[in-house]
């Protein structure tokens, strides 16, 4: 699936105060197949962009496409794992990933969905666990959960909103294994689009780097290409010669962009 | 910058509780404190603060002679509760025939209350339009006493026992109601974004976002509403008299029985109290956990 945004606007107006242009024309082209990272600071309209593209809400000006046409609304063909895992509180988590997966694709016959809900389900660990409540489960399996409820709808382009920022450093490393393997041998979704805080995070999952900013700034400022080859090892990931030289680049973009803002 | 290894560790920790940024916290279960002390400690507290009860009646029976002391009242209740299902005919019954009557009254318009208020407070709290539409109603019906819908009813009914049931369903409508739409209005944006994203039909929204998120919200209502209810038809009764606490009420006042509209507040009182503390319970069951961190 190929997501094109072309010259996307979009403000919000605050109750007292001036009109935020958060995003002030984005350009954006992504291929098919490819894991896409957009980076930045806060507010400089990466979730905005993230929404825009699953339909949650609709620019002001400028268009996305998705293979060629524009999109109106939510729709099966995107999925999308949030910041605050979201799961339902008083479904159990089999529930939850049943529930939204039927909703998402009510034309799929309910044993095939069923057969695809246990699959990622067990895919990310937690089968066993399926008939407990997010209640009863910490931060990490209810983010896997998330991520299982996003392909279990077999979306063609998957949709994360910095998923791991609120997991510690040791089962973020493991989400961040479990979500490449799903992407890459588990399921037939294509593409991806994360937003995400961590440069580390970005250099080892993504193929090609969005640097947005805050005003004065353009929204998109770069875009980084991750010439290094999968699948990769965050170990020996350091000795690539393009991970130093990418880091170091966001790095500076990132900072030069707080020195903007400060 | 260090890079964790490829090893996975199994170390997942629980985190901070299931944390919705944009809605206050919903009512917590309270932890099961301390035991039999705690609850020695509360029921020692309860009493003292009975006891100060009891001192300002005794006082004020002092100042004002025809008022019972509580001596005569707690004697009177005792009398009363000795025999409380006698039935000799419309105007002498024992008092808990009387509660009966009017605990039916009660249940019946309370249930009307709850069968119309909680899809009218769905309905208006869900939607901007439903708002719109219902709010200015319900907020120009909800001051009206239930002393002044009587006479409507009996009216419309011809029957004090009908109107009875009628003003409670009117009156005890609202705190279920605003409840309600409050509960539906304040569902968290994550769970909308879920729904939104995952395109969940109207039903699936109803039965898995609307009603689970409102469904505290409803449960204070109702016991809002129970409350109110069981007040108004003590009011109403005195108006209408007949059977009924709020009849007997009134008929052992008119007979200079005293004593026995002490006994019989006291009865009112504790049978709101128990009914308050049964909703107070349903609403704990029904809350939310929240991860124990």
């Amino acid at each position: 699936m190929t997501l094109v945004v072309e010259g996307l606007r979009k403000g919000f107006r605050r109750k007292r105060g001036p009109y935020q242009e958060v995003l002030r024309g984005v350009d954006l082209a992504v291929e098919q197949g490819e894991f896409v990272s957009l980076i930045g600071h806060s507010g400089c309209g990466k979730s905005t962009l993230l929404n825009l593209v699953a339909g949650l809400q609709m620019p002001d000006s400028g268009r996305i496409l998705l293979d060629g046409k524009a999109i109106d609304g939510p729709g099966p063909d995107r999925a999308m794992v949030f910041q605050n895992y979201s799961l339902l509180p008083r479904l159990s988590l089999l529930a939850n990933v049943r529930e939204a997966a039927r909703a998402a694709r009510p034309d799929r016959p309910k044993e095939r969905t069923d057969e695809i809900v246990e699959r990622y389900l067990t895919a990310v660990g937690l089968w066993e666990h399926r008939d407990k409540r997010p209640a009863q489960i910490s931060g990490g399996m209810a983010q896997r959960t998330a991520v299982a409820r996003a392909f279990a709808v077999s979306p063609r382009l998957l949709l994360l909103d910095e998923p791991f920022g609120a997991l510690d450093a040791l089962t973020r490393a493991r989400l961040q294994q479990q979500l490449v393997e799903l992407w890459t041998h588990e399921s037939e979704t294509e593409t991806v689009l994360m937003v995400t805080h961590g440069i580390d995070e970005a250099v080892l999952l993504a193929d090609r780097i969005v640097v947005m900013a805050n005003p004065p700034s353009p929204s998109v400022v770069e875009v980084l290409d991750i010439p290094i080859p999968r699948p990769r090892d965050r170990v020996t990931i350091v000795d690539e010669p393009a991970f130093r030289a990418t880091q170091e680049r966001l790095m500076a973009l990132l900072t030069a962009e707080s020195a903007h803002a400060a | 910058m260090t890079m964790t290894t490829g090893a996975p560790l199994d170390t997942e920790q629980a985190t901070p509780p299931h944390v919705r940024p944009d809605q206050p916290a919903p009512p917590t279960t309270r932890p099961r404190a301390g035991g039999a002390l705690e609850r020695l400690r509360a029921m020692g507290w309860a009493l003292v603060g009975l006891a100060v009860l009891g001192a300002l009646w005794q006082l004020g029976s002092a100042l004002s002679p025809d008022l019972p002391s509580p001596a005569e009242g707690l004697r009177e209740l005792w009398r009363l509760l000795s025999n409380p299902f006698y039935d000799n005919g419309p105007n002498d019954k024992g008092v808990g025939r009387h509660v009966l009557i009017s605990l039916q009254r009660v249940f019946t318009g309370f249930t009307m209350a709850a069968l119309v208020g909680i899809p009218l407070g769905l309905f208006i709290g869900a939607t901007k339009r439903g708002w719109q539409a219902g709010n200015p109603v319900v907020q120009l019906l909800r001051p009206v006493s239930p002393l002044a819908w009587f006479p409507i009813w009996l009216i419309i009914t011809k029957n004090p026992g009908k109107a009875a049931v009628y003003v409670i369903f009117i009156t005890a409508l609202w705190p279920t109601v605003l409840n309600t739409a409050a509960g539906a209005g304040a569902i968290p944006r994550d769970q909308r974004n879920v729904a939104l994203v995952f395109q969940f039909g109207r039903m699936a929204y109803l039965r898995h976002v609307l009603l689970p998120n409102a469904l505290p919200a409803v449960v204070t209502g109702l016991r809002q509403s129970m409350g109110i209810a069981w007040m108004v038809i003590v009011a109403v009764e005195m108006l209408s008299g007949g059977a009924g606490i709020g009849g007997f009420v009134w008929e052992s006042y008119n007979t200079g029985n005293l004593a026995a509209v002490t006994a019989a507040i006291l009865i009112i009182g504790s049978l709101g109290l128990l009914l308050d503390v049964g909703f107070l319970r349903l609403g704990r069951r029904v809350a939310l956990e929240e991860v124990q961190a």
